[in-house]
């Protein structure tokens, strides 16, 4: 085992990255609380001085602060819920003897791969457009009025275009577990006369609970911080109809330049993220070892 | 697959799966196709499939717009750089994780990634004014610096998943041998983990071309990278659909080979090592 030599070489090798962690991780977190209890905005300089609790008064009693906080909540839960499960019945799918299962493969992990400005634009125009757009003229053809996506359901088609990134990897998450799967368990199954629905809750679904909790946590990190796909299409609107929290301090702090009320929001997103990591991070810790 | 089942069963799941495969690959493949259409094509009342009059006018006017190949340059310096700043802080660091473990080890791996947690909004504000201070604002090594640090917890997760595979034995017989700890890293070590630092340089890579809070909140004209750049088509003058098809394909196509060759290392990178 390690001597107390090497135990000493290896505290020096580590200390780079965690050094730069934690200052990656404290001087702008202490800074943000700082500005959020100042009065601090880049238009008016004549506006100084501490600030109390007045940012965070004015941007958690400013009403699109709820409605982003709760957009923020449904377009995780949606995309969780449309990724988890259609990822389980994709890979159910994939799963089976089938012809060109290889490049089929290659074929539905592709969107994970596509940026998110450039995904979130393809919907926009190439489907989701009144006009142009496929799914428009796909409504013609059966003779009924298309529709205009992001009007009329803004954050759902956000959601849309979110859940068709994340369903690649899901799938391809959940595909790698079923092929763990023993073949031998589940011809035993089989032979014990248990049907498809059986197989699957009994065997099936326990077996891919860590791959579940694995997808949940990553998607979780990133739908958090959705940004690009909001600024393309709907720019947070109509309204505020499309906003997250994400976006909401991006637009309070940085295009309205209200540097103090950004920073509430910002402080704000940190605590959400933190409650969630707290369930996350104890849950990953009992299923990995690290 | 070992099982044995009909043509007929076999023949229906591969027409469903590839049938659901391809609708979620339409996007994708429509993106393809419109590229080479002329502009009144792509928005014509009756769309068309192939193209009529196949062109590549669309790719040369995606460079005349706004310097495609600037944008591409800024995002091959930035993933790049930043995988190897990254690499560079985390070998080490995993390295001394996975072969000189203490009780701590598991607590600072569990730290590293929360840090993965923080919301970019948390720390945009403070960074903007940092960055605008410095004179950071639109600079490309501005932008490696952030990435390096956003991507570093899962760098150093990734290798610290694939050390741990290799078995210490190995390490201290060469110990035995007399091997300095040099000799030991670039003799027995490094080797061993060639695949494994590859799949994360990869990974990374991937990540950091594809990022576009930073990138946008970040940049404008000088340092944006190609996710800035196709930001930029989403306030048109008019619907360009031809040619931000083509924009967009020249965005995505590297990042879509690289990953389709990666698919395996994919899912051991993202989940690190956890889902087999």
């Amino acid at each position: 085992m390690a001597t107390a030599q090497t135990r000493t070489l290896a505290r020096v090798m580590m200390a780079p990255a965690v050094i730069v962690l934690l200052v990656w991780m404290i001087v702008p977190l202490v800074m943000t609380l700082w500005f959020s209890f100042q009065n601090y905005s880049l238009i008016n300089p004549m506006m100084t001085g501490f600030a109390g609790w007045g940012n965070y008064l004015y941007v958690i009693g400013d009403p699109s602060f709820t409605q982003s906080l709760i957009n923020t909540l449904i377009l995780v839960g949606g995309v969780l819920l449309i990724t988890v499960v259609g990822g389980i019945f994709l890979a159910l799918l994939i799963d089976q003897p089938i012809w060109g299962q290889g490049i089929l493969r290659i074929i539905v992990i592709s969107p994970f791969f596509v940026m998110p400005p450039v995904a979130a634009l393809i919907w926009k125009n190439g489907f989701m457009h009144p006009g142009y757009g496929m799914l428009g003229h796909l409504w013609k053809a059966f003779g009924l009025q298309p529709v205009d996506w992001f009007n009329q359901y803004p954050l759902f088609s956000v959601i849309v275009i979110v859940a068709w990134q994340w369903l690649p990897f899901a799938t391809l998450i959940f595909l790698t577990a079923l092929q763990s799967l023993s073949e031998e368990q589940r011809e035993a199954a089989e032979m014990d006369g248990a049907n498809a629905v059986n197989r699957f809750y009994y065997i099936i679904l326990p077996h891919m609970a860590r791959s579940v909790t694995i997808v949940i946590l990553i998607q979780t990190i990133f739908l958090l911080g959705i940004f690009a796909e909001i600024r393309v299409t709907t720019g947070g609107g109509p309204g505020y109809a499309s906003t997250n929290i994400a976006f909401l301090v991006f637009r309070t702090g940085i295009l309205s330049n209200d540097i103090g009320a950004g920073s509430a929001g910002g402080v704000v997103a940190v605590i959400i993220a933190n409650i969630v990591a707290f369930f996350l991070m104890r849950a990953v810790g009992k299923n990995l070892d690290a | 697959m070992a099982r044995n089942v009909s043509t007929g069963t076999k023949l229906g799941f591969t027409i469903a799966a590839w049938l659901v495969a391809l609708i979620l690959f339409s996007p994708i493949l429509w993106v393809l196709l419109t590229a080479f259409k002329t502009e009144s094509e792509a928005i014509a009342n009756t769309p068309t499939f192939f193209p009529q009059n196949f062109t590549l006018e669309n790719f040369s006017a995606v460079q005349d717009r706004s310097d495609y190949f600037k944008h591409a340059i800024n995002s091959i310096i930035v993933s790049v750089g930043s995988t190897l700043l990254g690499l560079v802080i985390a070998i080490p660091a995993a390295w001394s994780m996975a072969f000189a473990p203490s009780k701590k080890t598991k607590d600072i791996l569990m730290w590293m990634l929360s840090t993965k947690m923080m919301p970019a909004v948390g720390v945009l504000i403070p960074i903007y004014l940092i960055f605008r201070d410095l004179r950071l604002l639109d600079t490309v090594h501005g932008l490696t610096l952030i990435m390096t640090l956003i991507n570093l917890p899962i760098i150093i997760w990734m290798l610290y998943t694939y050390f741990k595979e290799i078995p210490v034995d190995i390490l201290e017989a060469a110990r035995m041998d007399g091997a300095e700890l040099w000799n030991e890293i670039t003799h027995v070590l490094v080797p061993m983990a060639v695949p494994g630092i590859a799949s994360t340089l990869l990974l990374n890579v991937i990540l950091a071309w594809n990022e576009a809070f930073w990138t946008i909140t970040l940049t404008s004209g000088r340092a944006g990278t190609l996710t800035a750049f196709i930001s930029s088509f989403s306030s048109p003058q008019g619907l360009f659909l031809a040619k931000l098809s083509a924009a967009s394909l020249l965005a995505i196509a590297p990042i879509l080979l690289m990953g389709w060759f990666s698919q395996k290392q994919l899912v051991r990178g993202l989940t690190f090592g956890a889902v087999k």
